[in-house]
């Protein structure tokens, strides 16, 4: 009768997610986020997951269908990967999570940045919007939060910027876009994929950068 | 005997009868052959002309599976036409899919699987045609050979059909990794030139195709005077040897 006493909505990743190809990589990076309606379900979630080696995707949209969808394509990149004998590009992941994604437009609602490394191309950054379609992008930015950032990323955004540059750029924007939108919040998360490997940091939400807002 | 009725029998010995005899069905087809060299692969055919009303340049047995990639057959063209087809849908699908060219190797063992799947079954006979695959991918230039068996090899050098024995003989005498495509060309025309047999077979035709550097990484055949070229320097060649002899 009326209100159950627990979330019913549907958890979804308000979100601010993005991606940023720097000279040697690329730097993702994403809120920690997930809401129930007004309830904050997961207040560290993590939105940047693996799904090969060199390859991660940033997702936005609904929890379930996101993490439904990476989970097939850490599947098939696992096994292409077997029929390659090597690791598959950025791109192959892009175009595959876009097949599922666009096949079956009508039942899902996700939106995700699909970027790694990897020996042919180096850093690459993949866009893939809501009814699908891959963009290849030096940045991109999803989610609600992004709205916010549109901005402050097309004015900031550099082209080969050092690793320390593309990171700070990424939690500057992410801060921002947490300041402004409702369903984005708690605490950032980057993923720095290199010829190196990769490197997880995390920006709890006390130690947030202190920019804009007359600071 | 009575083990070679199906292809789901082994004899004691270990064979399958059926796949032997689908070989031999491509044995008797004229010869086909590959060549891998430094900067792409070279496909030649001896297209054996079986009556005079035949127009010139029809009965293709060299075709076009994708920009970069190109086969040729040698047994039952029949066969071969649902192989060639199979491997544009997997060459398609691969793209479609993952979003860029199908690599050699994945598109080989596609074919291959395809065709070692009709060794398997009762109610299916094997394919009788052998296809020499070229493919130009990431990795470089690949030549691979799908029998009827659904054995699938990388090589530099191949031959399928008559001649093939001939015409192992005469690739191997060739330094592959040194060679350009254009070289190749001339060198193909010469070894299906001097296998042909003048004797059982009359008229033949020569096909011939490339993916190499100078074709843009794309298959196609041969562009018509350096087929011409060819022709005339594998005739050269058949006319020394004769009167070496």
């Amino acid at each position: 009768t009326g209100n159950p006493p627990y979330p019913t909505d549907d958890p979804a990743l308000g979100t601010t997610i993005m991606a940023v190809v720097y000279d040697g990589g690329v730097v993702m990076g994403a809120d920690s986020r997930t809401s129930a309606g007004s309830y904050i379900a997961n207040r560290a979630a993590d939105k940047i997951t693996l799904v090969h080696d060199s390859i991660f995707v940033c997702r936005s949209g609904s929890a379930a269908d996101t993490q439904a969808l990476t989970d097939y394509l850490k599947l098939y990149l696992g096994m292409h990967s077997l029929d390659l004998e090597e690791a598959p590009s950025v791109q192959t992941a892009a175009h595959l999570i876009n097949q599922l994604l666009y096949s079956n437009k009508n039942h899902l609602m996700a939106g995700m940045i699909v970027a790694g490394w990897d020996k042919r191309n180096g850093p690459s950054v993949f866009n893939i919007p809501l009814g699908g379609g891959v963009i290849p992008e030096l940045y991109s930015i999803g989610g609600s939060g992004s709205s916010y950032i549109y901005g402050y990323v097309d004015a900031n955004f550099k082209k080969n910027m050092t690793k320390e540059e593309a990171q700070t750029f990424v939690k500057n924007a992410v801060s921002l876009a947490i300041a402004r939108d409702g369903s984005s919040g708690g605490l950032i998360r980057t993923v720095t994929i290199s010829a190196d490997g990769v490197e997880r940091e995390l920006v709890l939400g006390d130690k947030l950068p202190k920019i804009g807002f007359g600071q | 005997t009575g083990y070679d009725l199906f292809a789901t029998t082994f004899s004691p010995d270990g064979r399958v009868f059926q796949v032997e005899y689908a070989t031999k069905a491509v044995e008797n087809s004229g010869t086909a052959i590959g060549l891998r060299v430094k900067d792409g692969v070279v496909l030649g055919v001896e297209k054996l002309i079986l009556s005079k009303m035949l127009v010139e340049g029809s009965n293709r047995r060299i075709h076009t599976i994708d920009k970069h990639a190109g086969l040729v057959f040698a047994g039952l063209s029949a066969d071969a036409r649902q192989l060639v087809n199979r491997s544009r849908d997997e060459a398609s699908n691969y793209r479609t899919t993952y979003g860029s060219d199908v690599p050699a190797q994945v598109l080989a063992n596609r074919v291959a699987s395809f065709t070692h799947a009709h060794t398997l079954y009762w109610s299916l006979r094997p394919f009788g045609a052998s296809v020499l695959m070229g493919v130009y991918d990431a990795d470089g230039p690949q030549l691979y050979c799908v029998e009827p068996s659904g054995s699938c090899y990388n090589y530099f050098g191949c031959a399928v059909g008559k001649g093939k024995q001939a015409a192992k003989v005469e690739i191997e005498k060739l330094d592959l990794a040194n060679m350009t495509a254009r070289q190749a060309v001339v060198e193909v025309a010469k070894i299906i030139y001097s296998v042909h047999d003048e004797v059982k077979d009359k008229a033949f035709e020569l096909e011939l195709s490339w993916v190499c550097d100078e074709s843009n990484r794309r298959h196609q055949l041969v562009p018509k005077d350096l087929l011409q070229e060819a022709e005339k320097q594998a005739k050269e060649a058949l006319q020394e040897d004769m009167d070496d002899e």
